[in-house]
């Protein structure tokens, strides 16, 4: 994965790594290359080292080992008000002792920008969120909604090429993180900016980016677009972290024509597609979406493995049927359906028979 | 409406009425606690700095003779006037008075308190004149017992002598004779008041009290005056119709010439107009003195310079005050940022340190800085060794306002950095983060964003020590000197040595209206919204 300088890249991780106590690493070896222009999320669980890449970006943290270069020039011993990186907190971080206006003046005034450069500035700057009305209060008498669009008005407003954001839109309800997740989204693209978004919520990574860094235990875990990540994960740690997923293991029988034989610890056989595994006697997890489980007999070919289920729950969600099976062992084998007319709704205890197409199931690391 | 008929708010007040009962039952304690031990002293003492009934309860027939007297025609008072002087001078040197009363002048006229003192030792030779001039006429005048028959009512002297001193019976109140009352009113009251004092304050047996001199002159003044004593057929009615008969040929009291025989100050102006100013029941004299103003006949004036004290006191503690506070923000400010930015152990630790000082005794600590800051003192011992001063120019640390501020900023500073840590607590380190991302210097973030968010910690801080200074006492005392010392200590001086204790509540209360100005001027100017103790 190591990346070498790269021409088009605008932000640059090389052999980045971060430890605060002198034993462990937070950050370890992190190499990432941006093009300018590109949306980019860190998805992680807490804990995984997302906001301290973000802070040794902003220049807040100082990486202990590597390098990090911005538009080509190392950044290492550049202080933070001289980078020209737009920040949005979490926690919004708008001054509470200034108006909206004020905030967003601060950033124009310590560049020493004339007042009507300023004004007119501010203006686009609130209209770009709809917020043109709202220059003279304080934030205080915002909502979390408003406040975070204040803030990132507030990034914008002295036009960085790059914004960092922290999980912005952690603090607020379903429905308005929709909204907004769609506006930042738009702006970013509509701009031409550069974005690195945190977040571990992965709804939002997938639907808001042009490429998801999954982060677990200070490493990129994948570097990919949301589809590949979704469809093609590379590791069980991303099939288990991204949307929902069935897990199996055994050991690789053997490999013949790009398909996998897997023996299951009940003895049971299934074909697999092989990503992490080369050889037989490996031991493997092998990864299903739940959707692209079968058990309409008509739709698997002839020789598929298929493997007794039993049906222990059968819940109805309107646009599908969500169905736990016992399955080689495991009670939480989830099947997804669509809700269409020719499809069979099951009743628990009933007995049936369950399959895939060989690419869909990944032979994974264990 | 509710379900039952009456509206909402009245059901709800119902409601809430109950939980306020019980809030209030849970605070009376405490709030009876400060009643009576605080507010209702601080109030009885603010009264004291108005309260002047001293002189009219001691001096009552002299303050109103006083009434129509004008000091400024360069008389003296009317010899009457003098003679209920003797009379209420009489009273109050048996009572014990009139050297407080003389006190109690003296703040207003140096030399009245030994004036009092003198005349109350020779006021009883001016009275002797006529009990001398009766008893000769008569032995009858000098037994206490047949003063008591010829003043007393037959009840009471039945009762008085059924009476036995030594039992645990209560004497017999004295009651007056109504016929003598008639005839003789002046010595029936006069021997009213003397029974009174024998029987109540002195709790003696009125059988064995010779009457004072000043029932004889109460009765000469009867008998000139032409009582109509024929009528009377009581009780030592002969020694009476005697003395009648007698009466105008007596020598008489030149009370005006006594009084100059005395201290010839009795005819000094200055004196009696004093005594005039001071009559009324309330004064606005203690206030004045406490701003250096004193009452005279034309309204109230400056005193001479070399009198002033109190304005250039407080106007030096309001400084000292206000340099203790700018000191301590210097030096607090920043220990607060490090307290507030460091992991929370170690800001723990620091903060028992910064807390330690609370665990040693005020005095211990102010003792301390005394050792420190001597002219031969550690301080000084080691500016000389290090070269800084000349060992004979040690620097001059104590007993003088430098030692009061080195002193009370290190006593005080505990109470800037409490509040100021607990303010800059609550500011998250994202937004200096934040302002550093915007563009602005380590400098701008600071001034701009950090520094405005810790100004109500800064306000409480200023607020807590300021008003604690204005009013500290041990220290300035201790290491203050006589340049270094406040207004407080002054306080001090009155209450518990020269005992005036309406200055005391004159200086008091005006202490207490400046604070409350700059409280308010505060509020109005800062907005005490914007002080905060924390989160
Ligand atoms: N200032 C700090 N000092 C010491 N450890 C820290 C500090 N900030 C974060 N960490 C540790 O580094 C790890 C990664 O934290 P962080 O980057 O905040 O993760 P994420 O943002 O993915 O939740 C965590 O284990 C956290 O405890
Ligand atoms: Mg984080």
């Amino acid at each position: 994965m190591a990346n070498t300088t790269n021409v088009d890249a605008f932000v640059e991780f090389e052999r980045v790594q971060k430890s605060y106590d002198g034993e462990n690493l937070v950050v370890k070896d992190l190499n990432l290359s941006m093009p300018k222009g590109e949306f980019l999320t860190m998805l992680g669980p807490s804990g995984s080292g997302k906001t301290t890449c973000l802070m040794m970006l902003a220049g807040f943290e100082t990486a202990t080992h590597g390098d990090i270069r911005l538009d080509g020039v190392s950044i290492n011993n550049i202080p933070p008000h001289k980078r020209g990186i737009g920040m949005v907190f979490q926690n919004y971080a708008l001054f509470p002792h200034m108006t909206v206006a004020e905030n967003l003046s601060f950033p124009l005034e310590v560049r020493k920008m004339s007042r009507s450069d300023r004004e007119a500035k501010i203006k686009r700057a609130l209209d770009m969120v709809q917020m043109g009305d709202f220059a003279g209060r304080r934030p205080t008498q915002l909502s979390g909604g408003q406040q975070q669009r204040i803030a990132l008005s507030r990034a914008l407003v002295f036009e960085p090429e790059l914004v960092l954001m922290d999980e912005p839109l952690g603090a607020l309800d379903k429905q308005l993180r929709e909204t907004l997740q769609f506006e930042i989204t738009k702006l970013a693209h509509d701009l031409g900016i550069t974005v690195v978004y945190v977040t571990h919520d992965q709804t939002e990574a997938l639907t808001m980016s042009d490429r998801v860094a999954v982060f677990d235990d200070g490493r990129i875990q994948q570097l990919a677009p949301p589809d590949k990540l979704y469809e093609e994960p590379e590791n069980s740690f991303v099939a288990q972290f991204i949307g929902e997923n069935n897990t199996l293991e055994g050991i690789v029988k053997e490999i013949k024509n790009g398909v996998a034989l897997v023996e299951l610890d009940g003895g049971e056989i299934i074909d697999a597609k092989p990503v992490n595994v080369s050889s037989a006697g490996e031991r493997t997890r092998v990864s299903i979406r739940p959707e692209r489980v079968e058990y309409n007999k008509d739709r698997l070919s002839d020789d598929a493995h298929t493997l007794n289920a039993e049906v222990l729950e059968f819940v109805y969600m309107g646009d599908i049927f969500r169905t736990r099976l016992r399955v080689a062992g495991t009670d939480d084998f989830i099947i997804k359906t669509r809700n269409a007319p020719d499809v069979e709704r099951l009743t628990p205890g009933q007995h049936i028979e369950i399959g895939w197409l060989p690419q869909d199931c990944r032979a994974l690391d264990a | 409406m509710a379900a039952d008929g009456t509206t909402l708010k009245s059901s709800l007040n119902r409601a809430l009425r109950r939980q306020k009962l019980r809030a209030l039952a849970l605070i009376a304690p405490l709030l009876i606690f400060v009643l009576v031990t605080f507010i209702a002293p601080i109030a009885d003492m603010l009264f004291r700095s108005v309260e002047n009934q001293i002189v009219s309860e001691t001096l009552p027939r002299t303050t109103a003779m006083l009434k129509d007297w004008d000091g400024d025609s360069g008389e003296i008072p009317s010899p009457e006037t003098f003679e209920a002087l003797y009379k209420d001078m009489f009273v109050a040197k048996e009572r014990k008075l009139h050297t407080r009363l003389g006190s109690r002048l003296n703040y207003e006229l140096t030399g009245v308190s030994s004036l009092f003192r003198k005349s109350g030792r020779k006021i009883e030779d001016m009275g002797e004149v006529y009990q001398d001039q009766f008893e000769d006429l008569d032995k009858f005048w000098k037994d206490s017992e047949n003063w008591n028959a010829l003043m007393g009512s037959a009840d009471w002297l039945a009762a008085q002598n059924a009476w036995d001193p030594r039992s645990e019976a209560i004497q017999p109140a004295f009651e007056p004779n109504e016929q003598i009352a008639g005839i003789l009113p002046e010595t029936s009251a006069t021997f009213q008041t003397f029974a009174d004092f024998v029987q109540n304050e002195d709790e003696k047996n009125l059988a064995k009290q010779d009457p004072w001199a000043l029932v004889y002159s109460a009765l000469y003044n009867d008998l000139s005056a032409g009582a109509d004593v024929s009528g009377y057929n009581g009780p030592g009615s002969a020694a009476l119709k005697a003395a009648m008969a007698a009466v105008g040929d007596f020598e008489t009291v030149d009370y005006p010439a006594s009084f100059q025989e005395i201290d010839k100050d009795w005819h000094d102006i200055d004196v009696w107009q004093t005594i005039q100013t001071y009559s009324p029941d309330f004064t606005s004299g203690y206030f004045l003195n406490a701003v250096d103003m004193k009452k005279s006949p034309d309204g109230a004036e400056m005193r001479p310079e070399n009198e002033q004290l109190y304005i250039k006191l407080f106007i030096r503690t309001l400084f000292m005050s206000l340099v203790i506070t700018g000191s301590c923000i210097l030096l607090g400010y920043p220990v607060g940022w490090i307290l507030a930015n460091l992991p929370a152990r170690t800001a723990n630790l620091l903060m028992i340190l910064v807390l330690l000082p609370f665990w040693t005794s005020l005095l211990v600590r102010t003792s301390a800085w005394k050792v420190m800051l001597q002219q031969q003192g550690v301080i000084n011992d080691t500016l000389v060794w290090l070269g800084v001063v000349a060992d004979d120019s040690r620097l001059a640390l104590i007993n003088n306002q430098t030692g009061t501020i080195i002193a009370m900023t290190h006593i005080l500073l505990p109470f800037m950095i409490l509040p100021l840590y607990s303010v800059m607590k609550t500011i998250p380190p994202s937004y200096l983060r934040a302002a550093k991302s915007l563009g602005a210097t380590n400098w701008t973030a600071f001034w701009r964003v950090y520094f405005p968010q810790s100004v109500p910690g800064i306000g409480a801080g200023s607020i807590l020590v300021f008003i604690l200074s204005i009013g500290y006492y041990i220290t300035p005392e201790l290491v203050g000197g006589t340049t270094g010392t406040f207004i407080s200590n002054r306080i001090a001086y009155h209450i518990s040595s020269s005992l005036n204790w309406g200055l005391a509540a004159a200086l008091g209360a005006i202490l207490l209206a400046v604070v409350l100005g700059l409280y308010w001027a505060y509020d109005r100017i800062v907005g005490i919204d914007n002080v905060k103790l924390g989160g």
